[in-house]
Parts: C-alpha cells; structure tokens; sequence
C-alpha cells in the first residue's frame, strides 16, 4: 500500500487487471465439514485464496488463567503456511497473523452465544493455504461456516469482505496488484442479521465520501458471501429435512 | 410462518433444517425453546439442526456439537485423576466432572480411593447435577451403574446417540440380535461393547454406519442388511439363554 497514486494502471476502460467491474467480487466457493477430527471445519477458495477453518470446542479453556467464570472465550488463530505465498513465508505466529488472530477472535464473540459456555474455549484455527490478497476477510468467512458446523450455538452467521481504492476509483474486493499498488484497503466484517459491523480496518487514505462507498460496497460483498455459506451449510445437510421417525427416541 | 406453524402442530412433527440466525417463528409470547433466541419478536435459531415444534414450544436439534452434561444423563466416564476423597473425571463434556467417594455403592475409607478405581478406569454414572456454573458432578449411587469392566469403549458424535439407541432401545437390540455384542450406550457419546472380538468389529462398524447415514431416511433397514452381511447371522437365531442382560435401558 503506497498511500498515493502509485502510477500502476489497475483501471483500464472501466475493467480492473483480471476484467473484473469495480464492484464485482471474485469467485468464491465454501464447503463445510471437510475435516473429520475437528469439530467443525470448512474449506473456502476466494479466487486465488485457499483457506482452511477448523473449529474445536466448546472445551476446557487450558491454560487455566485464560478461563472466564462468566462465558467462554473465543481463541482464533490465523496462520499462513509458508507456502502460502510466492517468497516462503516464515513458519510461526508473527506481529501481522497475531494481530489478525485477535480481531477475527473478535469479530467472532460478537455472535457467539458465550455465556452459554462459561470457563470454557471455542477454538477456531484458519490456515491460509494459499494466498492472493484478502485472506483475513477469507478466513474470518469461513470461520463463520466451521463455527455452525461445529453445532457452536451463535446469533448467526457473520462474513468479511474488503473494498478500497485503486486509480482513484472506489472497488470491491481487492486482488493482489490493487492490494500492493492501491491506494487504501477496507477490510469490513459484517452481521447480515442485525446490520452491525464486527471487523473494521483500514490502510491507506480514503475521503469521506470514498469511505462511506467503499463501506456500502463491501456490505454488499458480505451480504452476497453470507448466502454463499448458507449454500454451504445447507448443502452439507441438504438430505437433512426429511429424515424418517422410525428410530428417533430422545 | 405462523400459521403455517399451526397447521404443522397439527399433524407429526415437521423438522426442517435450520443454521444460525435463521428464523424459526414469529408471533407474541414466543417461548425459547433449546437451540433458540428472541430477537425484536422473531424466534431464532442460535445453532445448525433441525427446527420443530413440541407442545407449541420451537426447539432445534442440533446435528453436531460436543456433548452438554444435563442432570440424570447416564453417562460413561473415565477416570482422569485420583483424590484422596474423590475422583476427577472425563465425561466427554467441556467441563472435568468429580466423582465424590459418598456417591458409589461402595464404603471407601479416607485416602483409599485408588483401591477401587484408577486412573483410566471406566464408569457407568448418571450426572447428579449442573448448577448454573456449568459445574458437574456426577453419581454411580444406583443400582444399575458400575464399573465397566473389560470391553471396549468407543466415542461417537453425541448429537448421534438417539439413533444408535434407537426407538425405546430398538437399534441396540437390533445389534445385540445378530452380534451378541453387549453395548451401553451413555448419552455422552461413548459406548461401551463386550463379546467376542470379531462380533465387536461388526457392531464398531454397525455404529459408524449408523453415525453416518443417522439423519437419513431408512435407516434401520440399512443397518439389518448390513448386520446380515456382516454378521452372517440371520437374526433369528434364539437369544442365548440367560441373554446376558438386557440392552441398556435408555
């Protein structure tokens, strides 16, 4: 992120380098339950993103003075694998993943019905398998997904899209040219049930008016991703509905 | 949504699949249900399950999560450390349950709790109590729960437990049928089997099956065909006499 106009053309006759619109979002695809140790898990590729999500708990927060007598506390971890990126990321939490760790964490009490867990710990691991720009919008996305499919009892599904602006221009969902050569990037994690925003960060310098669009078009981003991951869900269940009563006892 | 909800109530129960922030009714005096929440007079579902009605009451059944203690449950659990009054145990749940030396059938002296059980041991309890805190503990003051010994334990997913025991006991007597296999079933998610080897590895399976295919429709058909194969026993052999005691009662 240069701040200013990097002189980069990301804009050309109105289509962006991979000829996407400006408020046009890459391709995303979730599935649930991909992992069958973990208590919940899902799999979301956001175009050149792959991102891996496993949820574990609720259970005993270990070690013990992290334990909340009221509810549970909610422990992300946002791990890049060295391989993730073209130069090989060095293994291990550094000051960029913890600081993502911590606002996923909490983008994720917001809805997680803590009280209903106290002493205890939902743990969600994102593993960012591969990466193409907006990775922490990717992994708090398919977060949300392993948490509901790990039966974790929540208000609802949240989901994190980015906007921010190249050439001047106000777009949704950075790739990797307009992430490095743009001018700001608006990370936004937002509740589709309640309108509230859970995650918000930005770098770079956008006007007033810019942010205020940039801010709608990636709720609009989250909305679109948020029925993605319903898809997710139901499909993973979809034979669900209609099961038979002949050996349901309670 | 509502009317639609009485008309429901009127025939079997209806499930359909929910996910977190769902809408599962609306109306006035809308009473929560498990699995659910008020927001601005709209039920919602806080998990991923099944949506029904009982009694004019929504619920969700989940279809994943860890175990949640409730009072009476019978349960299995091991052994994780000994006291000199009591034992701490795993009841696969997030919190660590004791087991009080006053709560067994047997009269243990101060300090002499390791003659009767050890470390790794496995009970047959009931959960005496949960208070608000989530705190448990547990009992084996009755006349069916003991030490389990011998056998094998193995866990299941716990929100899969009704249907391994089936309508009153049916799919457990239907594996006992053709395997001879003696099986507890702890509400918990662990099982307990005893018999002869071979026949454990079948009624294992039997209960994987079951785990996979429990929220589809004929199940039980599916599980007879398999224990036919398996077994190679058609089921209808005269229960050995003195059939060593009867499926467990839950």
């Amino acid at each position: 992120m240069s701040g200013g106009n990097s002189g980069v053309e990301l804009i050309k006759n109105g289509k962006r380098l991979d000829g996407r619109r400006p408020d046009e979002m890459r391709n995303v695809t979730i599935q649930a339950g991909v992992l069958h140790r973990a208590d919940g898990s899902a799999y979301l590729e956001w175009g050149g993103n792959k991102v891996l999500a496993a949820v574990y708990g609720p259970r005993e927060a270990v070690p013990r003075h992290t334990q909340d007598p009221n509810r549970a506390v909610v422990k992300c971890r946002y791990n890049m694998a060295a391989f993730s990126v073209d130069d090989r990321k060095r293994p291990g939490p550094d000051r960029r993943s913890q600081e993502i760790s911590k606002v996923i964490g909490e983008a994720f009490e917001n809805v997680i019905l803590t009280e209903e867990f106290p002493r205890a710990s939902v743990d969600v691991n994102i593993e960012i398998l591969e990466a193409e720009a907006g990775t922490r919008c990717a992994g708090l996305t398919a977060a949300a997904v392993a948490l509901a499919d790990a039966g974790i009892p929540m208000k609802g599904l949240i989901a994190a899209c980015a906007a921010g602006k190249v050439n001047d221009t106000v777009v949704l969902d950075l790739g990797k040219a307009e992430d490095n050569f743009g001018q700001a990037d608006l990370p936004v994690g937002y509740n589709p049930h309640t309108g509230e925003i859970v995650l918000l960060q930005m770098d770079g310098h956008l006007s007033p008016e810019q942010f205020d669009e940039a801010m709608t078009m990636a709720v609009e981003g989250c909305k679109k991703l948020y029925e993605i991951q319903k898809q997710a869900l139901y499909g993973r269940y979809s034979d669900a509905g209609s099961r038979d009563h002949s050996g349901g006892a309670e | 949504m509502n009317t639609q909800a009485q008309q429901e109530s009127q025939r079997a129960p209806q499930r359909h699949l929910v996910i977190p922030g769902d809408v599962v009714a609306e109306g006035r005096n809308l009473k929560t249900g498990p699995g659910t929440y008020v927001r601005d007079g709209k039920l919602y579902a806080a998990r991923l399950g099944l949506a029904e009605e009982r009694q004019g009451v929504w619920g969700v059944i989940p279809l994943s999560g860890v175990y949640q203690p409730r009072t009476g449950d019978t349960i299995i659990a091991i052994i994780t450390e000994v006291g000199p009054s009591n034992w701490l145990t795993d009841i696969n749940a997030p919190y660590p349950a004791p087991l009080h030396s006053s709560e067994t059938p047997w009269k243990i002296e101060f300090g002499e709790t390791s003659e009767y059980l050890k470390a790794g041991d496995t009970v047959l309890a009931k959960i005496l109590f949960v208070d608000e805190t989530k705190k448990t503990q547990i009992t084996m003051k009755e006349p069916n729960l003991k030490k389990l010994e011998g056998g094998q334990v193995i866990e299941i997913q716990p929100s899969k437990v009704a249907r391994v025991i089936g309508r009153q006991g049916s799919m457990i007597q239907l594996i006992k049928r053709f395997t001879d296999v003696w099986m507890v079933v702890g509400q918990n998610g662990r099982v307990w089997l005893n018999g002869e080897v071979p026949m454990i590895r079948v009624a294992v399976n039997t209960i994987r099956l079951i785990e996979q295919e429990a929220h589809r429709s004929g199940l039980t058909d599916k599980v007879t065909a398999y224990l036919k194969e398996a077994s190679g026993r058609s089921g209808n052999e005269p229960q050995p006499p003195a059939s060593r005691g009867s499926a467990e009662e839950f």
